[in-house]
């Protein structure tokens, strides 16, 4: 995809990206709260690359960041994972007590608090950012990827 | 209880299934094969999701929630782990179909098994 | 020949599936919920009282079961070097050919 699409569709995805990107933020860091969480937020995220990608082709090298995005995400959640060793893998050592995200709510139906949820929220950020990551590296790859067999059909 | 009445989500499950499982066997190309297998994915979602229901359940979120009688949430959890790795496998599948396609210059399945001989 | 084995083939399996559908239990009243309630409404242990989470359904994915969770970033880490893999071997090879 080296072409680029009118004048208006490029303004129109230049406005869109921003509130897609924050809409999907938004759904990582409230994971622990309301319907949303890692992967959501991470697809939404990743639509937004795809809107970039059909406005303005598949401009740039991307890939080196991306995959090293995708590997930082992976590598910090299992770091997050193993540091609860002391008792299990995976132990929410964090929650009702520690300083970050360590707020606790009461039983019941309660109006929710953003300072809680000890490591599952810090998970969420996680695997937000590799999946975000891997599906824009993904989207980027395939429209490269079609890009190379244009050029192939027309030479060959 | 007639044991030949099939519940309609289970229905749907089942002609979603089936129409995936007729596109795998019976159309020759390669996309439509990857639809059928997206369609079979989402039959399997479907049913996992449907078998999470509860009678006037409410969604497992503590928030603000209209009622304390919630649907179960561990299959929930399974279909959400199952929608990623479907997607990371259909867009392993699709570039595939895109390696095909530029050594062989077709997408159809039986003229690929004749160029392969 | 293929086509006709295939169509038995279709058949058989869209018979054996409306069949396992038809024996299920009625829809919207399961009978073994013990696991569930206990991540909904356990005083203790639940994901409300041993989380702090109210997403009842975040807290599965990410403690009670989070090998599965680890597994699949794995799965989707693999996918993606699959891609990658594939699509730079098409622009490797017409870089051979072409020059």
């Amino acid at each position: 995809m080296n072409w680029k699409m009118s004048r208006v569709v490029r303004t129109v995805a230049d406005v869109m990206v921003v509130p897609i990107i924050i809409f999907g933020v938004y759904l990582i860091i409230h994971g622990h709260l309301t319907p949303g969480g890692g992967f959501q937020g991470g697809a939404v995220i990743a639509s937004s690359t795809a809107l970039l990608i059909i406005a303005y082709g598949s401009f740039g090298k991307h890939k080196d960041s991306l995959s090293s995005l995708e590997s930082t995400g992976l590598t910090l959640f299992i770091l997050l994972a193993f540091l609860g060793i002391g008792y299990t893998v995976f132990y929410n050592f964090l929650a009702s007590g520690g300083a970050v995200f360590g707020g606790s709510v009461h039983y019941g139906i309660n109006p929710g608090r953003l300072d809680s949820g000890g490591t599952v929220p810090l998970m969420n950020i996680m695997v937000g950012l590799e999946v975000a990551a891997a599906l824009s590296l993904i989207l980027w790859m395939m429209a490269k990827g079609s890009d190379s067999m244009d050029v192939e059909e027309v030479k060959g | 209880m007639n044991t030949w009445f099939i519940h309609l989500p289970f229905l749907v499950v089942g002609i979603l299934i089936a129409i995936g499982l007729y596109t795998v066997l019976f159309k020759n190309n390669l996309i439509k094969m990857i639809m059928g297998i997206a369609l079979i994915q989402n039959g399997v979602n479907l049913f996992l999701i449907s078998l999470a229901y509860r009678k006037d359940g409410v969604a497992p979120i503590w928030t603000s929630a209209p009622d304390e009688f919630m649907v179960m949430p561990t299959p929930h959890a399974l279909t959400l782990t199952s929608i990623v790795i479907g997607l990371a496998t259909t867009a392993l599948l699709l570039s595939f179909v895109m390696m095909i396609k530029k050594h062989y210059g077709t997408i159809e399945a039986d003229k690929v098994r004749r160029c392969r001989e | 020949m293929r086509r006709s084995v295939a169509a038995l083939a279709f058949i058989i399996i869209f018979a054996f599936l409306i069949l396992g559908m038809s024996q299920l239990r009625p829809f919207g009243e399961p009978e073994n919920t013990e696991m569930d309630d206990y991540f909904l409404y356990d005083r203790d242990e639940g994901s409300q009282a041993h989380n702090q989470v109210n997403n009842v359904v975040t807290a599965i994915l990410f403690d009670y079961r989070g090998l599965d969770t680890l597994g699949e970033a794995t799965v989707l880490f693999s996918a993606v070097s699959g891609v990658v893999a594939v699509l730079r071997k098409v622009k490797r090879s017409q870089k051979e050919v072409h020059g």
